[in-house]
């Protein structure tokens, strides 16, 4: 009872805060002690990473392209990677370190990340050294390019956000209405469960 | 092609292929109408005929100790949209609100979201942390969370991406497919808040972090205000416990934000005076706009409807007549105030009968009853929320921001009647 008005719960001791509270910010806070290459990357990334993400980041199939796409944010098709998207590089190491790979999270040490970060940075030409280290000390001096392209929630800045504007009920447009775009001709919807079952 | 029997008609199951196939079926449909109405001349033969159920007894108390929904329901289950993702472990699938009514909906049909499949979690091996900017940093079993004072609350959660596929123009056939990542249950569980005061929380801190114990263990920053407004931690939906697929033991309610930021399977909380910029809110649920630049922290899901039924899965299955629209509305800035409904593209509207519960940041039914003519018919519905903002429509919220935002799009649906009830996903002018 020597915490709060209910007194429950207990207490969690340092080992336990340690071994779940493993996130990291963009100024850093978080990194743990560490440090790893871009060829040490290369050869864990061909291991651990490739058959999903491709041997330059490009991925196989439909699976997340990691590297390239710079300048296509404004293109009809924008290619949202590491290095054409992403503001920060804590986000590659904490994501690695928490979430990949796919299917066996939580198997990397900490030196495999700072190495697999390096080599991310290496596919994306933000690094172009292979020996190039990556560690706890240097890790908040490199920036990723979009940082600065990132902006706070302002959809109340758009017009139809007006508020207690009161809409039109009567006759407003003119003409009758066109079909603009149909679903079904791109017919890419699943058929009935019914269907699944006999196919 | 199989064939599911509905009150009594034999009535094919509505895809739109099939739908198609009927309609070059006519002659048969027409033919069979005939039977039906001569054997009305002596009676139906369902009702003058003794039926076996009318005659045989069925199952016992002892059949179903947890009762599942008639076999002649078999439609009404969740969807997947295998293209969609590249695996059914990090994937989505769809609430059939085609074929629901009311606000809530039922535990086995809400739409499911994972990132790394359902974990399997055994709640007396379960914990909660609370660590960070607080004076005690804290453990919680399941148990001693029971012990906290409980709040019911009613909410819809939404995916952040419900409706994204429709960005570049209509997609998929039915409102299971492109409004289905919602759904609205009574969750049951402890104010956040309570939680939070009992770790004791530095003045410093401004932000939290919930953290799931799954393998994708999804991290995203919430201000602190919001966690101490109306945030739970939840361990009830509609009165028993949450299924696996939504968070079993323990899951965070965040009403009115999209439905990323509800950590299932949550197991830590994190207070501290910074956003993370966790992944799930940088490369993902940040909305790229036209100009390059991409919003991030666009937590609220703004006011939206859609008309359930009739709908793509739900067509007209009479000629003309008597006839009940229905769908949803709701708004993450609380309640809504109004739905207007349209059958003529949006040249005139007239306002829906709301009925059942309105309740802040939960699903809103409404209805409208029309006799329709059986012309053609471009239905749409138009929400307004108590904040007083108005449903936009796809152009308004294109001309915003473009095509690639992915997120938010709570623009107006357009469904597309055709003389013989046939109905499409369209958009118009």
């Amino acid at each position: 009872p020597s915490h709060g008005v209910f007194h429950l719960g207990r207490p969690a001791t340092e080992d336990e805060v340690a071994a779940w509270d493993i996130d990291i910010r963009p100024d850093g806070a978080g990194l743990p002690e560490g440090r790893g290459t871009v060829a040490q990357g290369e050869t864990l990334f061909a291991d651990q990473c490739a058959s999903c993400h491709g041997d330059f980041g490009e991925a196989v199939g439909r699976w997340p392209v990691l590297a390239g796409g710079q300048g296509t944010l404004m293109n009809e098709r924008p290619e949202k990677t590491v290095g054409s998207f992403w503001p920060y590089l804590s986000t590659v190491y904490d994501y690695i370190r928490r979430a990949m790979p796919f299917g066996n999270a939580r198997s990397l040490s900490d030196d495999d990340v700072y190495a697999l970060t390096a080599y991310v940075l290496y596919l994306n030409d933000i690094v172009t050294e292979e020996d190039f280290e990556l560690s706890k000390e240097n890790f908040t001096s490199i920036r990723l390019p979009n940082e600065d392209n990132f902006i706070d929630d302002d959809r109340l800045s758009e017009p139809h956000y007006a508020a207690n504007i009161e809409p039109c009920m009567k006759d407003c447009k003119p003409g009758k209405a066109e079909i603009t775009k149909h679903a079904a001709v791109l017919d890419v919807t699943p058929d009935s469960v019914d269907d699944e079952e006999n196919t | 092609m199989s064939v599911v029997q509905k009150g009594g008609a034999a009535v094919a199951s509505a895809s739109r292929r099939q739908f198609l196939k009927a309609g070059l079926a006519g002659g048969a449909v027409a033919a069979a109408s005939t039977v039906a109405g001569g054997a009305l001349a002596a009676g139906d033969p369902l009702i003058t005929e003794i039926q076996d159920w009318n005659r045989y007894p069925g199952d016992g108390v002892d059949a179903f100790p947890y009762g599942k929904p008639s076999q002649f329901e078999s439609e009404v289950v969740r969807r997947n949209v295998p293209w969609l993702t590249s695996d059914s472990i990090s994937s989505i699938n769809f609430t059939p609100l085609h074929e629901l009514d009311g606000i809530i909906t039922p535990n086995g049909l809400c739409f499911e979201r994972h990132h790394a499949g359902i974990a399997v979690v055994d709640p007396q091996q379960h914990r909660l942390m609370i660590n960070g900017l607080v004076d005690t940093p804290l453990v919680f079993t399941m148990a001693d969370l029971m012990r906290f004072p409980r709040e019911n609350r009613v909410y819809f959660l939404e995916c952040a991406a419900n409706s994204g596929m429709e960005w570049r123009g209509s997609q998929l056939n039915g409102c299971q497919f492109t409004h289905g990542m919602v759904h609205c249950v009574m969750y049951t569980g402890v104010p956040l808040k309570y939680l939070l005061e009992e770790a004791g929380v530095k003045t410093s801190a401004k932000w939290i972090m919930p953290e799931g114990a799954d393998a994708s263990a999804m991290t995203r920053s919430i201000p602190l205000e919001k966690a101490l407004e109306d945030c739970l931690v939840a361990f009830k939906m509609n009165g028993e416990a949450l299924r696996p697929e939504q968070g079993y033991p323990l899951r965070l309610v965040v009403p009115g934000w999209e439905g990323n930021m509800w950590i299932k399977w949550l197991r830590r909380i994190e207070v501290g005076d910074e956003p993370w910029h966790q992944r799930e809110e940088t490369s993902k649920y940040t909305d790229l706009l036209a100009n390059g630049k991409a919003r991030r922290f666009t937590w609220v899901m703004d006011v939206k409807s859609v008309i359930t039924n009739p709908s793509p899965q739900a067509p007209i299955k009479y000629k003309r007549g008597r006839t009940v629209l229905t769908g949803l509305a709701w708004s993450g800035n609380g309640t809504i105030k109004r739905v207007d409904v349209t059958l003529d593209g949006g040249r005139n509207w007239v306002t829906a009968r709301l009925d059942g519960p309105s309740l802040s940041k939960s699903l809103h039914r409404f209805y409208y009853e029309f006799d329709w003519d059986g012309s053609e018919l471009f239905l749409q519905s138009r929400a307004i929320d108590e904040a007083g903002f108005v449903q936009p429509t796809k152009d308004e919220l294109r001309a915003a921001r473009g095509d690639n935002s992915i997120y938010h799009n709570n623009g107006i649906q357009t469904w597309h009647v055709n003389p013989d009830g046939v109905i499409e996903n369209v958009e118009i002018s």
